[in-house]
């Protein structure tokens, strides 16, 4: 090959393997986002069975279960508006709780039951995940914007009564 | 009083970094010498200052002065002396503090070892550090004061977070920041060649030993961090590409590409504008790593409490470096010249491979950190992206770049032909297939990732024993030895870097493709087995540390029915922090495996308790191969080359790429 061609060959390489590269990390980057969902989205819609995602909210006081003296537990998760059960075998971190924020990730059933491979609770004493605090503002929105509602609805009725 | 004047230094340091960042550039760019000689004097100041700023906080730390508010949250009556000490970069004020004096160790550093430089490269060298830490000095003395006092002084301190109360906490920090801040002088070296118009081989030559002190020092410092996380998280795992290990790894990757690409500049005069471009690029990401820290945008123990104001000095810091650094390439990188030619088989060739390849996976490592926040910070919606991600995308871009550890060295600079070069490679090649056949098997099973991983390893081995044979070969033993003696030092750092990374890959593929794990129920008495070994618990007991209670496990291991060793893992409750139980794995470590056990939570009412046992072959290899990366760091360094710069002046001799220096 002439020094020209060989530059060009060379060239060449960089791009197929910069392209390669590319290819290689945008579909592991699709497949991978783990994308996060409150207890109430994943009572109310459609969420995917398939795929990984994550949880999160309190843990729902009196519902943690030991199966029998095994490493397999059962707790709720809730964000105040709805739970869902979680099961999770192996050991929890050191901060799990009940009534403490924690973010669970894993798979969702058809049944409803979510099945961890992972819960993560928080680092320390002063905050919480910030997952579990989103999904706790986002219930008490809700609930609040509910509350509003309820409070115009026998407005719009009186008014249609009116007419 | 004493914080006030710790105070007071603090501004004094900015001040003389303002000072150090104007003169000696002024008097560069008008040859003013006597401006110029003040640059390592200011140097010598802001450190003198800023070491007794940082000492007077470490006064309150010992002295339990907890009217210092910093003092008084990560600090406590009760905590160890050691702790105290270390605790002092527990928090955001006090580790700025740290990062702050290192920058400014630093800048000592250069004016100390920088007799042989032009006054003027060294004084514009020390100009542009200079203007680092007044950004850095700045973001402490207005956003983060560490001697703040309390108008109610409490009687005892809040302690210091559980989780850094280890002897991971007395070196992780420190030397994870003298990397970081290291890349600051590689920086300010680009900056005083571009500000100077000289881009040469010699402006490598400088800059190298700088650069690879401090990719060293990053290089330990996070090893030491996984080596922490290993031992101290209980999960016994190594690597979670979290996001602040991700804003350690990323400056990194392009701090070894940017190594190597000196060494082509150096060699060669070759890739000037991309050494530069690289030398920006890795500063960048430290400051972009101190985002993620300190803004408060992740949370992790390494985050620090929020406060917006801190992300968004840290941000405009960071638009104003990369703006002026950018425009200042802009105007004069142009001018710089490519250097030597080479040919595509070619010592250039497979190091701009290597750039490529590194540069490519920093990329991915930055698209997977950021993203997740920058679609949060936008409002739509929460997500991660996980481990599965990054392995996916790293892993294959990493085996062609350790392939080229085999090749590269054995490939001639400029115009090397490719049957010479696979003639010395035919061996290596043959050794690292055996390897890949047998030793897999010898761990019991085949697999095709471990099997490449050593293909690479065993090569990268090989490509040392072959290259070293011909520059020791001598009839005599005499001859031979003295030819070892007479070995390029910097080249031996090279190889032994090298095969550091050789190992580390055999310790990490080993342990990820062979460990084994298991959760279990244990009551007294009770017996698992796991990897040949019979782990008998023998109960929990409660016992009394300095400022903690323990829950202390005892659990003997056993081979063959001989008692082999005795683990105590336990569950520590620190008297500050009784909500926040810390988990203390206990490990058995030898050359081929660890043991490793961390304790659950208590079941029932029998004294029986879940408890994780790992087995993890070859872990040494990793942190072994680490300590030998950092040994041949330091080998390239030593180099007499480096110190022998004023002699080759004084009797005229250059380089064939130097240009006239001076």
């Amino acid at each position: 090959m002439k020094p020209r061609n060989k530059k060009l060959a060379l060239l060449g390489a960089v791009v197929v393997a910069f392209g390669v590269a590319v290819v290689l990390v945008l579909n592991a980057f699709q497949e991978n986002l783990v994308f996060f969902h409150t207890p109430t989205e994943v009572k109310e819609r459609a969420v995917p069975f398939d795929r990984t995602i994550r949880i999160g909210g309190l843990v729902e006081k009196g519902t943690f279960k030991r199966e029998g003296e095994s490493t397999t537990v059962t707790f709720n998760v809730t964000d105040g508006e709805a739970s869902i059960l979680v099961s999770y075998t192996g050991i929890l971190p050191d901060l799990f709780r009940e009534g403490q924020g924690i973010v669970a990730e894993g798979k969702l059933l058809t049944d409803g039951q979510f099945i961890a491979s992972h819960v993560f609770a928080k680092h320390d004493e002063t905050y919480m995940p910030p997952e579990a605090a989103e999904a706790l503002m986002r219930a008490e929105a809700k609930a609040k914007a509910a509350l509003e509602a309820a409070e115009v609805a026998p407005v719009v009725e009186s008014t249609g009564k009116g007419d | 009083m004493l914080p006030e004047i710790g105070q007071f230094l603090m501004v004094m340091g900015f001040c003389l970094a303002v000072v150090q960042s104007t003169l000696p550039l002024v008097g560069a760019q008008r040859g003013q010498l006597s401006w110029m000689r003040m640059a390592p004097n200011l140097a010598w100041a802001q450190f003198f200052v800023l070491a007794v700023a940082y000492g007077l906080l470490t006064y309150a730390f010992i002295s339990h002065d907890f009217s210092v508010a910093y003092a008084a949250s990560n600090s406590s009556v009760n905590l160890p002396i050691e702790y105290r000490i270390s605790a002092v970069w527990g928090g955001h004020e006090g580790s700025l503090l740290l990062w702050i004096l290192i920058l400014a160790g630093w800048g000592v550093a250069v004016a100390s070892f920088s007799n042989n430089l032009p006054i003027a490269m060294s004084s514009r060298v020390l100009a542009v550090m200079g203007m680092v830490s007044v950004g850095f000095i700045g973001f402490m003395v207005f956003t983060s004061n560490p001697f703040d006092r309390l108008m109610m002084v409490p009687v005892d301190g809040n302690d210091l977070n559980p989780m850094l109360q280890d002897p991971g906490m007395i070196f992780h920090p420190p030397l994870l920041y003298m990397g970081y801040v290291g890349f600051a002088v590689a920086f300010a070296f680009a900056m005083a060649a571009l500000i100077g118009g000289r881009l040469d081989a010699s402006w490598a030559r400088w800059s190298r030993p700088w650069t690879t002190i401090a990719w060293v020092f990053l290089t330990l410092g996070i090893a030491l961090g996984s080596w922490w996380a290993y031992a101290e998280l209980g999960w016994g795992g190594w690597w979670f590409w979290d996001p602040v290990e991700n804003a350690s790894f990323m400056p990194w990757l392009l701090a070894t590409a940017l190594i190597h690409s000196l060494a082509v500049t150096e060699k060669r005069g070759a890739f000037r504008s991309w050494t530069v471009m690289l030398a920006i690029l890795t500063f960048a990401l430290t400051i972009v790593g101190a985002f993620l820290v300190r803004s408060g945008v992740i949370t992790s123990v390494h985050a620090f409490a929020t406060d917006p104001t801190r992300g968004v000095y840290i941000l405009v810091f960071l638009a104003v470096v990369i703006g002026f650094s950018l425009i200042l390439y802009a105007w004069r990188a142009p001018k710089v010249g490519m250097g030597g030619g080479f040919t595509t088989w070619s010592r250039e060739s497979v190091l701009l491979a290597n750039n490529v390849l590194l540069v490519v996976a920093c990329a991915a490592v930055f698209i997977g950190t950021m993203y997740p926040l920058i679609i949060d910070a936008l409002g739509m919606g929460k997500m991660s992206v996980g481990p599965p991600y990054f392995n996916a995308v790293f892993v294959p871009l990493m085996i062609p770049l350790l392939i080229m550890m085999i090749i590269g060295p054995l490939v001639g600079w400029k115009n090397a032909t490719f049957k010479a070069s696979m003639v010395r490679l035919y061996p290596v090649i043959a050794v690292g297939l055996l390897a890949a056949i047998v030793w897999p098997l010898a761990m019991g099973e085949w697999g095709i990732i471990v099997a490449i991983i050593v293909f690479v390893a065993t090569g990268i081995v090989g490509t040392f024993v072959v290259d070293v044979i011909p520059r020791i070969k001598a009839p005599t033993l005499t001859g031979k030895l003295a030819r070892i003696k007479n070995l390029n030092i910097s080249w031996l750092g090279m190889h032994v870097a090298h095969m550091g990374m050789a190992i580390t890959i055999i310790g990490m593929a080993m342990a990820t493709g062979y460990q084994d794990e298991k959760d279990v129920r244990l009551a007294p008495g009770e017996v698992v087995e796991m990897a040949g070994y019979s782990f008998t618990f023998e109960g929990v007991k409660s016992v009394r540390g300095a400022n903690y209670a323990s829950q202390y496990g005892t659990v003997h291991i056993s081979e063959n029915g001989k008692l082999l060793t005795t683990l105590n893992p336990e569950k520590r409750t620190y008297d500050k922090h009784m909500g926040m139980p810390m988990t203390q794995a206990s490990i058995d470590r030898s050359l081929f495996r660890d043991v490793y056990i961390s304790l659950g939570d208590p079941v029932g009412t029998t004294g029986a308790w879940i408890v994780r046992v790992y087995y993890k072959p070859y872990m040494t290899w990793l942190w072994t191969g680490v300590i030998i990366m950092a040994v041949g760091g330091f080998l390239a360094v030593s180099d007499r080359r480096y110190r022998m710069k004023i002699k080759r002046r004084l009797t005229g001799r250059r380089d064939e790429n130097q240009v006239v220096v001076d």
